[in-house]
């Protein structure tokens, strides 16, 4: 009998986690799927990060590392610089990378680290209950900012793809959603380029996949999708912020 | 090798090359600078990776990640430095992740000053970061040791999977003197089926620290005090001098034991009994062996660069048996030995303290 669907390889039969209307599932599965299709999964190793990605390591079937809130660009480095021929990724949250981990990041993008780096953007901190992230909308009611964030106490959201776009070091900077199947198609393009960047020594490539977190949101699954496409996709234009093989080409 | 005249540093930097230290991550701090500048015109040229980290905290988890890939390790830096490390050492600890961490100690608390002290002993020897973990810590106390223990220290991490600490100080660090590297002979690598290499005709390996079963960690707390009281058994390391007869023991380790030994050997020309305990291993105390020479008749003093920590450590293995003083200075000054001279003479003349 032909086979029409099956699990990725580098995907492992652990049950996940994730809440009910929560797209990391979605989002793992297309990062497997780009490690089997580029025949990579024996050479990779994955850095789980802190948040609700941190069982990442029971559901990828590859080498994996748990790193320390915000770390993971910083052990990635000392995974990638000892193993320079291994395939080395991160799985990080907003509160992880663009928070706590905000220097990590940086630097390494700054740098140039041959990484591939899957950010998961869903403007609010889960595993912790809800609170108010580096990305959390203005006006967006969470735990920490009940009344709603205000930019007047708290500032404003930080776009990620933007602002490491003002740097040399990395070679491919892409914004995805992961709320339609459309986005999704997209979404998993964009990962595996971000791989495809890593193998041929590029440097830095990270992918900022836009998610949500129906829970914390306070939303039935179906209207947290609708709510990230109203609300999310117009602070956080989707696109690609960075392409040096565009640029190589052109 | 010839021996020759090397700072410190310098020559705690080479023998982790030799000793086979494939990566160096490390961030600027003094009294350390020497070692990654050392390793920054050295090692890439000698087969292996050195990088500047942005920050402390950064430079410990790239340790982290290039421990947990099955490279020999290191990173170092100094007081302020190392407790910006400690989460990273915890996780490390947690990890069962070898590598290597060198504090050369300044002054303090906060930025306190770049002068040698000896402040972080218990930040050392008694966990430092969050949980229950210990380091194996090593107290060099000459240059030709900051080399040894160094090479010492590799072999310790990987044969017991643990984070191992060169505890120095700026004196240490920064003082000359000839040096021996024992033949070329570099120690063979370690197997290390648990390090992520990626998963090739085996199941994923996982270096992980998180396990929200209590009933799971707590048997993962178990397994590690069980590792430590091992430890404590097989790796204790200790000198000491003209202990048989003494009235009065000194017990000191790196730079201060270097005092104290300047003062013993001035006693023992004025007719003074008195000896040197010198603990080179911090964790594991050499606390069965100073018991051992514990008696009514017979004094410690202890001399320290910093308030009076390892004299906590002293006393308990004393449990009571003898009466333990303590001298120290402060601030990123050295006692002389004319001043533990001083005290030991004030002891043993009944003046007491």
């Amino acid at each position: 009998m032909r086979v029409v669907f099956e699990k990725p390889e580098a995907m492992t039969d652990s049950p996940m986690h994730y809440c009910p209307g929560c797209t990391h599932g979605v989002i793992h599965r297309l990062v497997a799927e780009a490690i089997d299709s580029l025949g990579i999964r024996e050479q990779t190793i994955g850095v789980a990060s802190v948040g609700c990605s941190v069982f990442a390591y029971d559901y990828f079937n590859v080498d994996m590392q748990q790193a320390a809130h915000g770390r993971a660009p910083a052990v990635a480095t000392g995974i990638k610089r000892v193993l320079p021929d291994k395939m080395v990724f991160t799985y990080q949250g907003d509160g992880d990378l663009a928070s706590i981990g905000m220097g990590e990041i940086v630097h390494a993008a700054a740098r140039g680290e041959n990484i591939t780096v899957i950010f998961v953007n869903n403007a609010i901190y889960g595993m912790t209950s809800g609170q108010m992230a580096p990305t959390t909308l203005v006006g967006q009611k969470t735990a920490t900012s009940p009344r709603g964030r205000s930019a007047a106490e708290t500032g404003y959201p930080i776009r990620m793809c933007e602002l490491l776009a003002t740097l040399d070091g990395p070679s491919y900077l892409a914004r995805v959603s992961s709320h339609d199947t459309k986005h999704i198609i997209q979404a998993g393009r964009a990962i595996k380029k971000a791989f495809e960047m890593q193998q041929q020594n590029k440097g830095f490539a990270m992918v900022e996949v836009l998610s949500t977190c129906s829970v914390n949101w306070g939303m039935t699954p179906a209207k947290s999708m609708e709510w990230l496409a109203e609300n999310m996709i117009p602070y956080y234009p989707l696109g690609v912020y960075k392409d040096i093989t565009a640029e190589e080409g052109k | 090798m010839a021996r020759m005249l090397m700072r410190g540093n310098e020559a705690l930097a080479e023998a982790a090359i030799r000793a086979g230290c494939k990566a160096f991550f490390g961030y600027p701090i003094t009294p350390q600078n020497e070692i990654p500048g050392y390793m920054a015109e050295h090692l890439p040229l000698r087969g292996g990776v050195f990088l500047q980290a942005e920050s402390e905290v950064a430079a410990i988890n790239m340790v982290y990640g290039a421990a947990g890939a099955g490279a020999r390790v290191m990173t170092s830096s100094s007081s302020p430095g190392i407790s910006l490390k400690q989460e990273g050492i915890s996780y490390i600890a947690a990890g069962e992740l070898p590598c290597v961490i060198v504090n050369v100690m300044r002054c303090g608390p906060g930025l306190g000053g770049i002068h040698p002290s000896q402040g972080d002993y218990f930040q050392a020897v008694k966990g430092g970061g969050h949980g229950d973990y210990r380091l194996i810590v090593l107290a060099p106390g000459s240059v030709q040791e900051m080399a040894d223990l160094t090479m010492l220290a590799f072999e310790l991490a990987d044969k017991w999977r643990n984070p191992v600490m060169i505890l120095a100080d700026g004196t240490l660090g920064q003082m000359m003197e000839p040096v021996e590297f024992s033949a070329e002979t570099k120690s063979e690598p370690v197997e290390k089926p648990w390090a992520t290499t990626g998963a090739v005709n085996r199941k994923p390996n996982v270096i992980n620290t998180l396990d929200i079963v209590p009933e799971s960690l707590e048997r993962v707390n178990h397994r590690l005090l069980a590792k430590y009281e091992r430890i404590k058994e097989e790796e204790v390391r200790w000198q000491a001098v003209g202990v048989k007869d003494a009235d009065l023991i000194l017990v000191g380790y790196g730079t201060s034991a270097r005092v104290a030994r300047s003062a013993m050997e001035q006693a023992r020309r004025d007719g003074l009994k008195v000896g040197l305990f010198r603990p080179i291993s911090l964790f594991p105390f050499p606390e069965k062996q100073i018991r051992e020479l514990a008696k009514a008749e017979r004094q410690f003093l202890v001399v320290e660069m910093s308030g009076g920590q390892m004299v906590e450590d002293v006393r308990l293995a004393v449990d009571g048996r003898s009466p333990v003083h303590f001298t120290n200075r402060l601030g990123g000054m050295v006692p002389t030995p004319e001043e533990v001279l001083e005290k030991v003479e004030s002891i043993l003349e009944g003046r007491g303290n």
